[in-house]
């Protein structure tokens, strides 16, 4: 698969042929489904949650620069500090920077989206640094030299066999001939892999699912602990994140992590929930002594003034790729961004532009599952629709599907036209189709008829048959 | 003098005009009996959804503008399709967010219009129906009627209070079935995977009918089943509730069966 | 670098103004939602903690003092089959219990020696929404000890059992200033990355067991 929305198409038509990834895709939707459900019986206060949660992230929102700078003197005054990047390129350059500084050369991640968007491994690599993935899912994908898939779960294309295959190419030191048949063998093979070098790692970048203003804190959430070993083992902690990321105070993020795990997985609250507030202080034991916050703009403080700010609520749960019947026929990959699913059709364009991200926005029937599940509450086909427009808008960004609307839409504002060709369409297309009931060959029609017969109209149209039913009815 | 009874504008839908107008016939008799008054206001064409979903917002604000002239003046706007329901209820006020006057009226006329089914319910305090179709039936739900209208509950209370009736949800009826409008023209290998679900689930339930309360999702899954040989039939649920099934199902022939 | 922080402080100043296009902005809530299950009387509380935490994959144990405590460490590290050696996190009430009551367990305080699996801790507080503990760094708590052993021993008194994370963050508040790190801990380190098929133990503990002590510390 090409990585690049335009290739949207022909991507989707690989992944859809993919054996493999189709029941992956499947496992993903059906556990979801299930789970979330479970969840939501758990919990009462679920939605009212999720109205909370959009109070505070549209609050924070609007006070962003104040907050922000809260933040950064929060954190200097706990003997960290604060880098603000405009964009990617500066972003990888100020990472690789604060990586020099260190004096070491042994860089150990956390899961980041953020990395993904900025491409930050590739960069560090070509300098000189190569940065090993902890999160297990990461690992896998850098074995493997792939994007991830999913924004929490970012392996989820794979099988195990897949995985095992990745382990027997990358871990040449062990024996080739070793059992990696069970999902146990493969996690006790990555668990003492990475323990070494957790245990010798000189700079542990992380992402942050949260900032907290009032106290200079980041708080960061995983399952597995990888962010909380690097953190505690590193010498040096850089927190890479984005300016969005920012709420009010501890309580505000405590609210929203209520809502992130149980949107994300499913789950109560992940294994492991952090409030890290700066660098070791003179009697912690362990812990790093140099702290940074990479801040990163790469266009959000552009959506922040755009219709599309909504958008930079989102708390990265993933909850509106697992439900969507889109994402869950073809994929994350299909997409050919960082981003992907509903959230990744509306940012892509932002990243990107809208004539590579074309097909993103248009991927969509809008049934709205992904606003049903938000816990934010983003108006995902909205915001969906919102690139529609702007694509219908640009001459050169026209297509067919276009001009038959223009043309149908002429003549539905012009009811008299409208009847005109709407009987000879339908007298014709009934009668192709009054035998069997259904038109199984239909020239124009290729994209429906390839799969579908189209059914026949019954013949006359309603309007027609009502006039005749009823001459005088009067008209209102 | 206004005569008793509710006085009702059926906004019959595009699809139901063109394809299906006994749809348009079960929704009028089921309003009649419901001792509402109907009026067809004869200028319409369309909602205009197929235009706003498209990103064609001036159009979709030039076929809605007629639609609020032509219906505005009725209590009651009833329309047999979730969809096209909800674009006027849920999306009508918003298209003239920039035009007080006209977002007024779109609001007033989104307050009274109603998807046929819990129309009927909500409104008409139905609980029983005339239909005496016999057999097993699952039913899709539509993903606008579901999402903006939360009609879910009203059309599978009629159909179980009809006696011959044996109601079977299927797993995934609340899953969009694929036809998403423009997007199964767009789409269509996406799309078929999606119905194809969607056929699965119905199948998996066992039943000699599958009904929804919306033509395209109906023409969408017809289509797929005819394609497959399937003998699982489709019809639109105003047609069931009514009692009117002369007419073939939806992609049946006219002798009857596939 | 201060340029690109006044050009995007300078950017989202116009941003935000048309965010709000004239508006008022977006205030906060008016109080934080606590949910029913976060809340209720010590023993609700304590009950609630058992079930949740047992539902995250944690074991406990319930004691009625400290003195008992090593003897109930002893005891899971053998039906554990964990071996018998122990780090202790320099906490004043842990180093107080009577651990050479339990002469069999190899007992050291905070490094973890190689061979090290097993490690006990003192917890801040215990979350009865999702049976969750509050554990924090400090001088009298390395943070490597909650993260690297095989089998985390988490001791809770039951005194400091609270509903909700932010009554949890209120007694932490207490330690004025906040200590570097402060984790919400929820049973054991897991994944579902491979297939997802849920696995434990991934870099994290293996196993975390929970000491409750029920009563008077000695």
């Amino acid at each position: 698969m090409q990585p690049d929305p335009s290739a949207f198409s022909a991507n989707a038509r690989l992944a859809l042929d993919n054996t493999k990834l189709q029941q992956a895709l499947g496992k993903l939707q059906g556990d979801f489904r299930r789970d979330r459900a479970s969840m939501l019986c758990r919990l009462p206060e679920f939605e009212a949650l999720r109205d909370q949660a959009r109070v505070i992230k549209d609050h924070a929102l609007d006070h962003l620069d104040g907050y922000l700078e809260q933040f950064e003197e929060r954190v200097a005054s706990r003997g960290g500090a604060v880098h603000w990047c405009e964009d990617a390129a500066a972003a990888r350059e100020t990472i690789l920077r604060l990586c020099r500084e260190s004096g070491g050369s042994r860089i150990l991640k956390g899961k980041s989206m953020l990395s993904e968007e900025i491409e930050l491994n590739d960069f560090l690599s070509e300098n000189g640094l190569d940065p090993v993935e902890t999160d297990l899912g990461e690992y896998i994908l850098q074995l493997r030299r792939e994007r991830p898939s999913h924004v929490v779960m970012p392996a989820i294309h794979l099988n195990a066999q897949q995985v095992g295959d990745a382990f027997r190419a990358g871990h040449t030191d062990l024996n080739p001939s070793r059992d990696l048949d069970h999902p146990n063998d493969l996690l006790a093979e990555a668990r003492a892999k990475l323990r070494q070098k957790f245990l010798n790692s000189d700079v542990g970048i992380t992402g942050a699912n949260f900032l907290v203003a009032e106290t200079g804190s980041i708080v960061l959430v995983t399952n597995e602990g990888n962010g909380d070993l690097l953190h505690t083992l590193s010498d040096t902690h850089i927190v890479l994140a984005g300016i969005e990321k920012i709420v009010p105070t501890l309580s505000d993020a405590v609210a929203l992590v209520r809502v992130l795990a149980r949107s994300a997985t499913t789950q109560e609250i992940t294994s492991y929930t952090s409030v890290i507030s700066g660098p070791r202080q003179a009697s912690d034991p362990d812990g790093p002594s140099v702290f940074h916050v990479v801040l990163v703009d790469n266009g959000r403080s552009g959506l922040l003034g755009s219709a599309f700010s909504d958008v930079l609520r989102c708390i990265r749960c993933g909850a509106c790729q697992s439900l969507c019947p889109v994402y869950g026929a073809v994929g994350g990959h299909a997409y050919g961004a960082v981003y992907s699913g509903p959230i990744g059709s509306i940012l892509t364009p932002a990243l990107v532009g809208l004539k590579a991200a074309k097909p993103l926005p248009e991927a969509s029937s809008f049934c709205g599952q992904c606003q049903d599940v938000c816990p934010v509450h983003i108006p995902l086909p909205a915001l969906l629709r919102r690139w529609r427009e702007i694509i219908f808008d640009d001459p050169a960004l026209s297509d067919t599907v276009r001009a038959g609307i223009k043309i149908w839409a002429y003549a539905a504002r012009r009811p008299r036209l409208y009847r005109f060709f709407q009987r000879l369409a339908v007298a014709l297309l009934a009668a192709l189709g009054r035998k069997s009931g259904f038109i199984r060959n239909l020239p124009l029609a290729g994209d429906w008829a390839g799969a579908r017969d189209l059914p026949a109209p019954q013949g006359g149209t309603f309007m027609s048959q009502w006039r005749n039913h009823k001459p005088h009815e009067p008209q209102s | 003098m206004a005569r008793p009874g509710r006085n009702v504008a059926l906004l019959v839908t595009c699809l139901v005009d063109s394809w299906r107008p006994s749809v348009g016939f079960a929704a009028v008799k089921l309003l009649e009996e419901s001792g509402c008054r109907v009026t067809v206001p004869a200028g319409q064409t369309c909602c205009g959804q197929p235009a706003y979903n498209a990103g064609d917002r001036a159009d979709a604000r030039a076929i809605a503008r007629l639609v609020i002239d032509d219906f505005e003046s009725f209590d009651y706007v009833v329309v047999p399709s979730g969809s096209c329901a909800g674009m006027v209820r849920c999306h009508y006020p918003q298209l003239f967010a920039d035009d007080p006057p006209l977002a007024d009226r779109a609001r007033r006329l989104a307050d009274k219009t109603w998807e046929l089914v819990s129309f009927l319910t909500d409104v008409c305090g139905r609980e029983t129906v005339p239909g005496t179709f016999r057999g097993s039936a699952t039913y899709h739900d539509g993903c606008s009627g579901l999402r903006e209208l939360g009609v879910r509950d009203q059309p599978r209370r009629l159909l179980a209070a009809m006696a011959d009736v044996t109601m079977a949800e299927h797993e995934e009826a609340e899953v969009c079935c694929g036809f998403g409008g423009t997007f199964c023209i767009k789409y269509p290998d996406i799309s078929t995977t999606m119905v194809n679900a969607k056929i699965a689930s119905i199948e998996k339930a066992g039943v000699d009918l599958v009904l929804a309360g919306d033509l395209g999702c109906l023409l969408n899954i017809a289509g797929r089943l005819s394609r497959r040989g399937s003998k699982v039939q489709v019809r639109h649920v105003a047609e069931i509730l009514a009692g009117m099934t002369d007419d073939p199902p939806i992609a049946g022939a006219v002798e009857g069966g596939r | 670098m201060t340029d690109a922080r006044a050009a995007i402080m300078g950017r989202l100043r116009g941003a935000i103004a048309a965010r709000r296009s004239g508006g008022p902005a977006a205030a906060r809530p008016d109080s934080y939602i606590r949910p029913r299950r976060a809340q209720g009387g010590r023993a609700e509380l304590v009950a609630r903690f058992h079930e949740m935490a047992l539902f995250a994959g944690a074991s406990i144990t319930t004691i009625d003092n400290d003195v008992a405590a090593p003897a109930a460490v002893a005891r899971y590290l053998s039906r554990e089959g964990l071996g018998d050696r122990l780090i202790l996190s320099p906490s004043a009430r842990i180093l107080r219990m009577p651990w050479s009551d339990t002469p069999r367990l190899s007992v050291c305080q905070s490094h973890f020696r190689p061979g090290d699996r097993v490690a006990v801790t003192e917890a801040v507080a215990g979350v009865a929404e999702t049976g969750t503990l509050l554990v924090r760094s400090g001088a009298d708590s390395p943070n490597a000890l909650h993260l690297l052993p095989e089998a985390h021993i988490a001791v809770l008194d039951s005194a400091t059992m609270v509903g909700s994370y932010e009554d949890a963050l209120q007694i932490l508040g207490q330690d004025k200033p906040l200590p570097r790190v402060a984790t919400f801990i929820t049973g054991p380190s897991r994944t579902a990355d491979i297939e997802k098929t849920p696995q434990i133990g991934v870099h994290g503990p293996r196993q975390l067991h929970i000491i409750l002590i029920h009563g008077e510390a000695t």
